[in-house]
């Protein structure tokens, strides 16, 4: 197998790694790889941080093991390469009547990096984490393979989803697929004018899908407004989507200027009419918003930018209230924010979902920008919340084993699995993560 | 209505772009090649897509007597029966110059192996009075080079007899596509020094589908390495034979 050197780096482009990667194309190239030079996985490097960087050091990337292995339409269950695109098998099965259970707001994200992260999506408080579909799991360990499903190997298996790929390559996986009425989807939007308004919304919505999209800019009376989405899956087959289009360049600091996003957001906001209304659209459209304009992340311009994600348990919605208040303030123009009530499904020791209320927004690569997400992440830790590893550049390891109180259990299997830390990336050495406290 | 398609060479990501793609149209395919449990997994994915059919024959473009395993199979089903050839391999031009007797290799992968298959399967096509044939060659094959001559001695060869088959085929109802890609991001290329204008598998594999449609004879894949051949084409001899490109 030929390695290419290269540089990579994370969604947020703030992050950068150089290193040798190789691409297998199938199954036995993968075995072999695993043998001889184990690597950490990357899938489509949709985490924006260094969750799938080994700067200095080597990687596997596994989006070249993209195909449907299996299909059995009387379980739904369905086999895939672990390189697969979730958005591709949404697409190719929803007409059929079936649809992956999670999909995250990205049909970019593979379903390795979907178990290596347990993704929730915008019906998460209904279906739970992406792991808690996942019937079996071929993972490769320096080049023997070992199947984990929740019965079988249960701890390696907990181990794994949401795992950050420290307990082996996964090959492939076995997902339980959902049936749905067809690949269309209404729709529903409508204005929310304040934060508590907000928080009662999310917390009475009944829909399948739901989020909010928040003004991050908007401050005082307000602070908080938004749009709530609700979606139900329809029947009805979608007319084939538009082209994508691309954003060819960097584009210049001024792009996602203070008023720029202002006026974005403004704009955004008034897009749905005051008495809110309902349209119907092809599933894509309102599952992956962003995915039609591909490398939106270029946007940001060189230097890049950063999401801070975190979940903060029910009784702490004002906490949450305090920290977008301060994003607000600080003026550190950030476009739309999401703010989704999460249920607490979540499949493995390091999985990321809790009961709770999760905001997720955007700054820009900026020192000031950095600051407020270290005050963002230490008011997250002491309302008993936690940060989203697959947003996560900036974090440092102090907070991290109050965040995620599993870590232990985590540990002790993944050193198992690989002993001699052959699968460690920046991020896991970044946040001590491989490290017996 | 849905045609038979034999792939040769479904293990290149090139070919399994083309098989997904023809899966996505409820082709039947007959998937050929060495490597039997990838070619499994491309099958079932392709039977995921829609294909009605989509098995996979042992073929070896060294092993002349596998060839006809993977022809009965292809005529099993009714209507058009058309072929792709992916096949080619592409040994380092300094490994064949330390042993030339890796030349064989070469020549029958690129060019003799599936022009004998094509051969055998030429007279069915012709009985049935339909049917495509499509053949990747390479921008290789337009000039030698001091790089890879070896391997453009055989992708010219193929492309010469392609032609040829052009012109018996035509007068049967069928017809031969010569695609000549330029470089594509595969195995055979990744990590590679000097590769630019890189295609994916999928952008040629949708240029040879408008090709198949459209009776093109001969496509270069993306279309610009037509004029980029055609400027290296026209280099005197006298010249090129100094350049390195
Ligand atoms: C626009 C956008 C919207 C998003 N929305 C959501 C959302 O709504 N919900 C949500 O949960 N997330 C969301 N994400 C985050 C994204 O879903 C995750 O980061 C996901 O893990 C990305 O998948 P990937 O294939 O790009 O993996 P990468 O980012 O390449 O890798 C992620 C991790 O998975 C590991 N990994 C990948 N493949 C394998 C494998 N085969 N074997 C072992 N380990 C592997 C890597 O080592 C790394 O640790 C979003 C991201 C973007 C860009
Ligand atoms: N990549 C490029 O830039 C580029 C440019 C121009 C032309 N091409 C041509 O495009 C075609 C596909 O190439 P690729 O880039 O996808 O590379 P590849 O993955 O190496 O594909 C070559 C294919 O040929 C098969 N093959 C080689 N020798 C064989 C034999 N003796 N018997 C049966 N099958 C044999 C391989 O099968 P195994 O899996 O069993 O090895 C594989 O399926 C080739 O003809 C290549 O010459 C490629």
């Amino acid at each position: 197998m030929r390695w290419k050197k290269t540089e990579y780096w994370g969604w947020g482009r703030a992050l950068r790694a150089r290193g040798e990667v190789a691409r297998p194309e199938r199954a036995s190239a993968l075995t072999t790889l695993s043998a001889e030079s184990p690597a950490p996985a990357i899938g489509n490097l949709r985490s924006y941080g260094d969750a799938a960087l080994n700067d200095g050091g080597r990687a596997i990337d596994m989006t070249r093991m993209d195909r449907v292995i299996g299909f059995d339409p009387e379980t739904g269950i369905v086999e895939v390469e672990s390189g697969v695109n979730i958005g591709d098998l949404g697409i190719s099965f929803a007409a059929r009547g079936w649809i992956p259970p999670v999909m995250p707001g990205t049909g970019f994200a593979t379903i390795g990096g979907c178990i290596a992260n347990d993704v929730h999506g915008k019906n998460h408080h209904v279906v739970g984490s992406f792991g808690q579909h996942v019937e079996e799991i071929t993972l490769l360990q320096n080049g023997r393979r070992k199947t984990v499903s929740p019965q079988r190997n249960a701890d390696l298996f907990r181990a794994t989803v949401g795992g950050l790929g420290q307990t082996g390559l996964i090959a492939s996986a076995k997902i339980r697929m959902m049936p749905c009425k067809g690949d269309m989807m209404v729709l529903t939007e409508r204005r929310i004018d304040g934060w508590d308004e907000f928080i009662a919304a999310l917390d009475s919505a009944r829909s399948e899908y739901t989020v909010g999209w928040i003004d991050a800019t908007a401050r005082g009376a307000a602070l908080g407004r938004g749009i709530l989405e609700e979606g139900e899956i329809t029947s009805g087959i979608s007319p084939s989507g538009g082209r994508a289009r691309e954003v060819p360049f960097n584009a210049p600091n001024w792009a996602l200027s203070a008023p720029v996003v202002r006026a974005f957001n403004a704009a955004y906001f008034r897009r749905v009419p005051a008495g809110g209304r309902t349209t119907v659209k092809p599933i894509t459209a309102p599952f992956f918003p962003l995915d039609k304009i591909h490398n939106w992340n270029r946007l940001y311009g060189k230097r890049g930018f950063h999401q801070f994600q975190c979940v903060v348990p029910i009784d702490q919605s004002d906490q949450l209230r305090r920290m977008l208040e301060r994003i607000a303030n600080s003026g550190l123009a950030s476009p739309l924010a999401v703010l989704k009530r999460m249920g607490n499904g979540r499949a493995g020791y390091m999985s990321f979902p809790m009961e709770g209320y999760t905001l997720a927004v955007d700054f820009p690569n900026r020192a000031a920008a950095v600051l407020l997400i270290a005050e963002l992440e230490q008011m997250t830790a002491d309302a008993g919340g936690r940060i989203y590893f697959a947003k996560d550049a900036l974090a440092g390891p102090d907070n991290m084993r109050e965040m995620y109180p599993e870590h232990d259990k985590w540990l002790r299997a993944v050193q198992k699995a690989d002993p001699d830390g052959k699968l460690a990336t920046d991020l896991v050495r970044r946040l001590k993560l491989r490290e017996t406290s | 209505m849905s045609e038979t398609w034999i792939i040769l060479g479904a293990t290149s990501s090139m070919a399994r772009a083309f098989a997904r793609k023809l899966a996505d149209d409820g082709a039947r395919l007959v998937l050929a090649g060495r490597d039997m449990d990838d070619m499994k997994r491309t099958a079932a994915d392709c039977r995921a897509k829609g294909s009605p059919v989509a098995e996979v024959v042992r073929f070896d473009a060294r092993q002349p007597e596998t060839f006809g395993a993977v022809i009965r199979r292809a005529e099993r089903e009714d209507g058009t029966i058309n072929a792709a050839v992916f096949v080619g391999s592409m040994p380092d031009q300094s490994a064949i110059d330390a042993d030339p007797s890796l030349v064989d290799g070469v020549i029958t992968d690129s060019f003799a192996g599936p022009a004998r298959f094509l051969q055998m399967l030429a007279p069915i096509m012709e009985a049935r009075g339909s049917g495509t044939v499509v053949g990747v060659g390479s921008v290789a094959g337009d000039r030698g080079r001091i790089g890879n001559y070896v391997y453009g001695a055989a992708k010219a060869g193929f492309h010469t007899y392609l032609s040829g088959l052009r012109n018996r085929l035509t007068r049967a109802g069928g017809h031969v596509v010569t695609v000549k890609p330029g470089f594509v991001d595969t195995a055979m290329t990744w990590g590679l020094e000097g590769m630019f204008l890189v295609a994916t598998p999928e952008k040629v594999a949708d240029d040879i589908l408008k090709a198949v449609a459209k009776r093109k004879n001969v496509i270069y894949t993306p279309f610009f390495w037509r004029w980029i051949m055609l400027i290296i084409r026209s280099v005197p001899e006298f010249i090129f034979k100094k350049l390195s490109v």
